[in-house]
């Protein structure tokens, strides 16, 4: 209940587009590259940093199936969570589809997917961004 | 200045760990601190102050401003009194500002504490308060949970280490040996390796039998300016040393995920403040939330290099009897890990062990213990070192 009740509409909307077109920010003096904005490098203590949009290919650093998910998944199943790094070394949380976890492995190349993550509830709004898969 | 030596803790006490149905958040606070006052043969209104650790009660129980409630149940309204959140490591880090106000002369006798109630609400809906402890937009979001980050450092370790799922496992054997011995423990039965292996996956390479459980509890140790201990009790335990350390709040944004760099910044500075070194440590109580992560606390504090974890397990060196005893608490994989109030229960079995308290499970000789505490997957590190000498 609690949960349902916690209204995540304005906090989905503030981060929509840069979830959408999978934008980070890229630090200009030491050139490492977060996902999410950023006003200061957190490496390098730097206030020059730009949006950029991300690329769409990584590769998987380490991967998971959960088993326990919370509340709002466990309707869904089992699915697999993953660090991936992109080609510019951004490394992200995502989910993994489009497959089984006997399909991948640390190092498998994975795309970027435009998916829906969740739902407020059934007349909530409907939340969406990047997932990834293997690239076939 | 430096802090060494300069408070000790004169009394403590904690709650069972578990799920007590039975019992509101306050109830379990008041418990302990009567406990430890109790121990500490302190009045109640020798109590200048209270620093209380808790990670979610606004989440769990829809409770917040827990410093003035807590005071007014333990019947010392009036008194200073605030809540410090860190994740899982809040009450060691309340311990740290206690420890602090003491030592700057502020008060002569504070109240450190920690306190969590997680049973009245669904498994799932537990996961989902857990995952707050991650980054809620990068993490969370995309459907990250507390195991799960803990899978994925298992993961790397093993490959760029070879630490086997066996050696995960025998953490867990270790633990519950340990829990075996220690009245307060949520898990008081001996489990086998096989047990572990056979359990539910809960997140691969992770299995029920490497998690912590997510349990109701509450600790409390009084702590009082080192020259007036005396006046409580014949067994004072000094704190020698005391570090912090955060690190990025998101996994995936630390270059290895194979070590804590906050374990690493916080060890070095609790180590430097206590005069001592890794080897110097009889008995450890460190944060064992995932088999993988009692591992790397190996690591991290200096007891073996980056990669060896596993094999210190093997060799049986943290086990009671072994050369640096860990988790003698049953840790919190089977003493117990209520979030919030785990910092100070592993405070109150190094305190324990330092007074020679620790029954079945006294270290022998033991002089110097050290608690390691961490928030969520390592953003946060709270250690300290204390000694039965000053
Ligand atoms: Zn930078």
């Amino acid at each position: 209940m609690s949960i349902m009740s916690v209204p995540k509409a304005p906090r989905i909307w503030q981060l929509a587009e840069r979830r959408y077109r999978l934008i980070g920010t890229q630090c200009l003096k030491c050139g490492r590259v977060f996902i999410g904005p950023r006003k200061i490098c957190p490496q390098c203590g730097s206030r020059e940093l730009r949006d950029i949009e991300l690329p769409k290919r990584g590769k998987i650093y380490s991967y998971t199936v959960v088993r326990n998910p919370p509340v709002e998944r466990e309707k869904q199943g089992p699915y697999i969570i993953a660090i991936v790094e992109l080609e510019n070394g951004c490394k992200l949380t995502t989910e993994i589809v489009d497959c089984s976890p006997e399909e991948i492995d640390i190092g498998t190349v994975v795309e970027a997917v435009f998916r829906k993550i969740g739902e407020e509830d059934k007349t909530g709004v409907i939340y969406y961004g990047c997932k990834f898969r293997p690239v076939k | 200045m430096s802090m060494r030596g300069e408070v000790a803790v004169i009394g403590v006490g904690m709650t069972k760990f578990g799920e007590h149905w039975d019992k509101q958040l306050r109830d379990l606070f008041v418990e302990a601190a009567l406990e430890a006052i109790e121990d500490a043969q302190v009045d109640l209104r020798d109590i200048k102050a209270m620093f209380i650790g808790n990670m979610g009660s606004g989440l769990w129980v829809e409770q917040e401003h827990l410093g003035p409630l807590l005071a007014d149940y333990l019947g010392i309204p009036g008194t200073p009194s605030l809540k410090i959140e860190s994740a899982c490591a809040s009450s060691g880090m309340a311990f740290r500002l206690g420890v602090i106000s003491v030592a700057v002369g502020l008060y002569d006798i504070v109240l450190v504490g920690g306190v969590e109630k997680t049973s009245d609400v669904t498994h799932g809906e537990s996961i989902h308060h857990l995952a707050s402890v991650a980054d809620r937009e990068w993490e969370a979001f995309y459907g990250m949970t507390l195991p799960a980050l803990f899978a994925l450092i298992a993961k790397r370790h093993m490959m760029q280490y070879g630490t086997t799922r066996e050696q995960l496992a025998k953490v867990a054997v270790k633990n519950h040996k340990h829990g075996s011995y220690n009245p307060k423990a949520q898990f008081q039965r001996p489990i086998s390796i096989e047990d572990v292996l056979n359990s539910p996956l809960v997140a691969d390479p992770l299995r029920l039998l490497d998690c912590s459980p997510i349990s109701d509890g509450a600790a409390v140790a009084i702590i009082a300016r080192s020259d007036i201990a005396r006046k409580f009790t014949d067994t004072p335990v000094y704190v020698l040393g005391s570090g912090v350390a955060t690190d990025t709040i998101a996994l995936h944004d630390r270059d290895d995920i194979t070590t804590f760099k906050s374990i690493v910044l916080a060890a070095r500075e609790a180590y430097k403040m206590a005069k001592v070194e890794p080897k110097d440590i009889n008995v450890a109580e460190v944060h064992d939330s995932f088999t993988i992560a009692e591992i790397l606390a190996y690591e991290d504090l200096g007891f073996v290099k980056k990669g060896e974890g596993g094999k210190l397990i093997d060799e049986g060196v943290t086990e009671l009897g072994g050369k640096i005893p860990v988790n003698t608490s049953g840790g919190l994989k089977a003493r117990g890990h209520s979030p919030g109030a785990t910092g100070i229960a592993q405070i109150v079995e190094i305190v324990l062990q330092l007074r020679n308290d620790a029954g079945k499970r006294q270290v022998s000789n033991a002089e110097i213990g050290l608690t390691q505490n961490i928030g969520g997957s390592g953003a946060s590190c709270v250690i300290h070192i204390f000694g039965n000498k000053r």
